[in-house]
């Protein structure tokens, strides 16, 4: 704590001298962590480490730097993990800019995304006061709800000192069926199919191949249990092959760390739902743009090797939503921006004097 | 003698709502003046009844006019007084927004406007296949729009959370009479969770008139697991032995002696009526890891000095087991003229010391105190049973209570885990958050709210 309390203060000295800050975990989201004009780059690596797990809680509360390599290993060996499967976790990823971000991974699809699962935070706001809002335990709703707020919130409404979280027991096993399709339509079919299963996925996936689309299901649970839920979700999509064990773990760890993405491209998430996917397929259709809808088609990771702005209109015609997540420095969020009045208004009571990014 | 609105304010409200919507005598305001929290009453200026939203949004841009206090009201279920009415403010019914614009069943969403009861998004959703995952008791009842302002729970929260994991999209007018659009249809967003700063704001960010709830697929199988105990230390201490097994049950409720015999006199649940405690698990999802799941529980309970372990046979019995918990406030209530209800929360390896020390107080006032809770969350809802009639009972009752929410911060919990501050934890939102925190959070609310007419008097003191 001590530790922590020294740099709280110099984080403190800096806002009184007038700096204008921006905070770096990993720096894994280049887009989201490199400051743009006069902003200061501020390394959270001096905030790291687990500060309380008690696994019979299902909680955890750490510093906001702690990577999450160390959080998801330190989970494991109690059988539990991050049901929100954080990406990035390899390449260096932090529990602060997962939270600030607002990022979620494919095997969201099963429980909930960073927002179901946080509890609390200490922040310090722009008039450098040190704050904390939420709590530990796994229901709490006293007091306005300052950390949902911080998810996605891009450094622009505080720099997140602690976090805590819940978690959930790990499943036994897991597996994974693919199936490819030639349109997709027919792809969007099934995958629509699975979503309304009585089995429960971890992730439901849909590759663009370019040409051709692959479905990707994963599904978890007792070990006992799998064998039913790997033939009854069969039965749903037809037919496929499976991986398992390692090979499956590979697989979404590659899916996690964004190893589909060449190295100097951008990557936008762009929010959205199934129903969108034909609109936006087919501006996209036939560009040297690489995609992926993941979670049941509740998010879309696009790389293109081209400035992200570029999707800017087309979300925006759509109704879209985006946020630049690698690429130039510069306002990251693309396509339709609501409730921009009601954040202003967030803004202007947590960070008067704009010493945080634009939000 | 009585404040009364300013005219050219009561007139501007009449040019909006003719006649019988537009409530100003006292007769009429009687009904208003409190909501589930019985033991506060405040009578308002006046009531006024919308049935469409853009009457709601000029209702709130003539208070914002002349400076009157508002508070949104659904159908006043709410335990912590937070609808009771600002003595010079008026009252905005929500019920006539009622609603359902749109189940989606591919997208997996239901438009509701904020009067529609909670139960009834389930039951438009049932015929695909679908339910609306929220359940607080009072469900049959309460409105969505209350249920956002107070993020309210119910016994299946362990596992898909509470209102705020639900809520995609919220229409709402802000304190100013602004109309703003927060979210979007997808699980995911981009920039800032307005919608989780939003929902358990207590009315005081502004009201929701219309909003996009997630539905989700209903379980293929339940099995519901009735076990009664000798101690509601056992009872307790196997909450947490469950959740080591490994087990992520839909929903864990414990009940002790006073609240069985209570949910037994009313509902006729079937509870063993000697027992000292019972606890029910019920487990959901595909009928085979239900099936599996059951054995590790079973063994979990077997071993858990259970006196009786019953497992619902069917639909019916499932059903009598929940009405009887679901019942138990209303059960409770007919054992005393007066109860407080309250919901705190500690971790849930506290559970078993938490509740002795509720007995010790209990004991120690001299007030009986019956418990009604979400086990698996550490979610205790201790009814503090109490004469209203009997001078200083009451302040009593309070003081019992405050005990109970500072105990519940010692274990290092919270003071409301999905009730809301309301009026009646004010005075211990200080407890858990320290003036700096507090602060921040008026900041907030002031940047909304200048003025200061959103559900004034809630959540803070009085300065």
């Amino acid at each position: 704590m001590n530790m922590a309390n020294g740099r709280i203060e110099r984080i403190q000295k800096m806002l009184e001298q007038n700096m204008r800050l921006l905070p770096r975990g990993g720096g894994t989201k280049s887009a989201l962590s490199t400051p743009a004009r006069d902003e200061k780059s501020l390394d959270m690596a001096g905030f790291s480490g687990m500060i309380e797990y008690i696994p019979e809680e299902f909680t955890f509360t750490a510093y906001a730097g702690t990577p999450l390599s160390e959080v998801v290993q330190i989970l494991y060996e109690h059988g539990q993990y991050l049901p929100f499967d954080p990406p990035l976790v390899e390449r260096g990823a932090t529990l602060g800019g997962t939270v600030a971000s607002g990022l979620s991974g494919s095997c969201r699809y099963r429980f909930g995304g960073v927002r179901d699962f946080i509890l609390g935070v200490r922040f310090i706001d722009g008039r450098g006061e040190l704050i904390s809002a939420g709590g530990k335990v796994v229901k709490n709703v006293a007091g306005y709800d300052f950390p949902k707020l911080m998810v996605g919130s891009l450094g622009g409404l505080g720099i997140m000192v602690e976090l805590s979280f819940k978690v959930f027991p790990r499943p036994q096993a897991y597996a994974t069926w693919h199936r490819s399709f030639g349109s997709l339509e027919e792809a969007l079919q099934i995958m629509k199919r699975a979503s309304m299963a009585q089995i429960p996925l971890e992730a439901l996936d849909l590759q663009v191949q370019n040409p051709g689309f692959t479905l990707w299901l994963r599904i978890g649970g007792l070990s006992s249990v799998l064998p039913f839920r790997i033939s009854r979700l069969l039965e749903i999509i037809g037919e496929g092959h499976m991986l398992e064990d390692v090979d499956d773990e590979q697989y979404w760890d590659q899916v996690r760390e964004f190893s589909w993405v060449p190295a100097g491209h951008s990557l936008v998430k762009v929010a959205l739902t199934p129903k969108s996917i034909p609109a936006l397929e087919a501006y996209l259709e036939g560009k040297p743009i690489l995609r992926r809808y993941a979670a049941g088609g509740q998010a879309a990771w696009i790389a293109l090797d081209d400035s992200p702005r570029l999707l800017d209109p087309e979300l925006k015609d759509r109704g879209l939503s985006g946020l630049v997540i690698w690429g130039p420095p510069g306002f990251p969020r693309l396509g339709e921006l609501r409730g921009t009045s009601f954040l202003r208004r967030v803004k202007v009571s947590l960070d008067p004097a704009f010493r945080f990014t634009e939000v | 003698m009585e404040p009364r609105p300013p005219d050219a304010f009561l007139n501007e409200l009449a040019s909006i709502f003719p006649a019988g919507r537009l409530l100003t005598r006292n007769a009429e305001l009687m009904a208003y003046e409190s909501d589930a929290l019985t033991a506060y009453r405040v009578r308002p200026y006046a009531v006024v009844i919308p049935e469409r939203q853009d009457e709601v949004i000029d209702a709130v841009r003539v208070c914002s006019k002349f400076k009157i206090p508002f508070v949104a009201r659904g159908s006043g279920t709410g335990l912590s007084g937070g609808s009771l009415p600002a003595a010079d403010g008026i009252v905005i019914t929500m019920n006539r927004l009622n609603r359902i614009l749109k189940v989606d069943a591919e997208e997996r969403t239901a438009v509701v406007e904020a009067g529609v009861i909670n139960l009834d998004v389930s039951k438009a959703a049932a015929p695909y296949g679908l339910y609306y995952a929220p359940d607080p008791s009072s469900q049959p009842i309460c409105t969505i729009g209350g249920n956002i302002a107070f993020n309210s729970g119910g016994a299946h929260c362990l596992k898909y959370g509470t209102t705020s994991n639900h809520v995609l999209s919220i229409k709402a007018v802000l304190p100013d009479g602004e109309l703003v659009q927060l979210g979007c249809d997808s699980l995911e967003g981009s920039g800032p969770d307005l919608i989780g700063l939003f929902v358990g704001s207590e009315g005081q960010l502004g009201i929701a008139l219309e909003v996009t709830l997630r539905l989700m697929n209903r379980p293929e199988a339940f099995i519901t697991v009735l076990a009664s105990y000798n101690s509601l230390r056992s009872a307790g201490d196997t909450v947490a032995r469950v959740v080591a097994a490994g087990l992520l049950p839909g929903a864990m409720e414990i009940m002790d002696r006073l609240a069985i015999q209570a949910a037994e006199a009313s509902v006729h649940a079937g509870y063993p009526p000697d027992a000292a405690a019972v606890l029910i698990v019920e487990l959901e999802g595909d009928r085979h890891q239900v099936d599996a799941e059951f054995n590790i529980l079973r063994q979990v309970i077997e071993t858990s000095q259970a006196q009786e372990i019953r497992v619902a046979q069917d639909e019916n019995e499932r059903m009598r087991i929940w009405k009887g918990r679901k019942s138990a406030f209303s059960a409770v209530g007919r054992l005393s003229p007066d109860y407080l209800v309250q919901d705190g929360v500690v971790p849930r390896g506290r559970l078993g010391e938490a509740l002795e020390e509720i007995g010790q107080l209990s004991l120690k006032y001299g007030l009986r105190v019956a418990n009604v809770f979400h086990a698996g969350d550490g979610n205790l809802h201790p009814l503090i049973l109490f004469n209203g009639r009997s001078p200083g009972e009451l302040e009593l009752a309070e003081k019992l209570a405050g005990d109970i929410l500072m105990m519940c911060i010692r274990h290092g919990g919270s003071i409301t885990g999905e009730h809301g501050i309301g009026v009646e934890k004010r005075q211990y939102l200080p407890a858990m958050f320290n003036q700096r925190d507090i602060e921040v959070m008026q900041r907030l609310r002031k940047a909304f709210d200048p003025q200061e007419i959103a559900n004034r008097g809630k959540v803070f003191l009085p300065a």
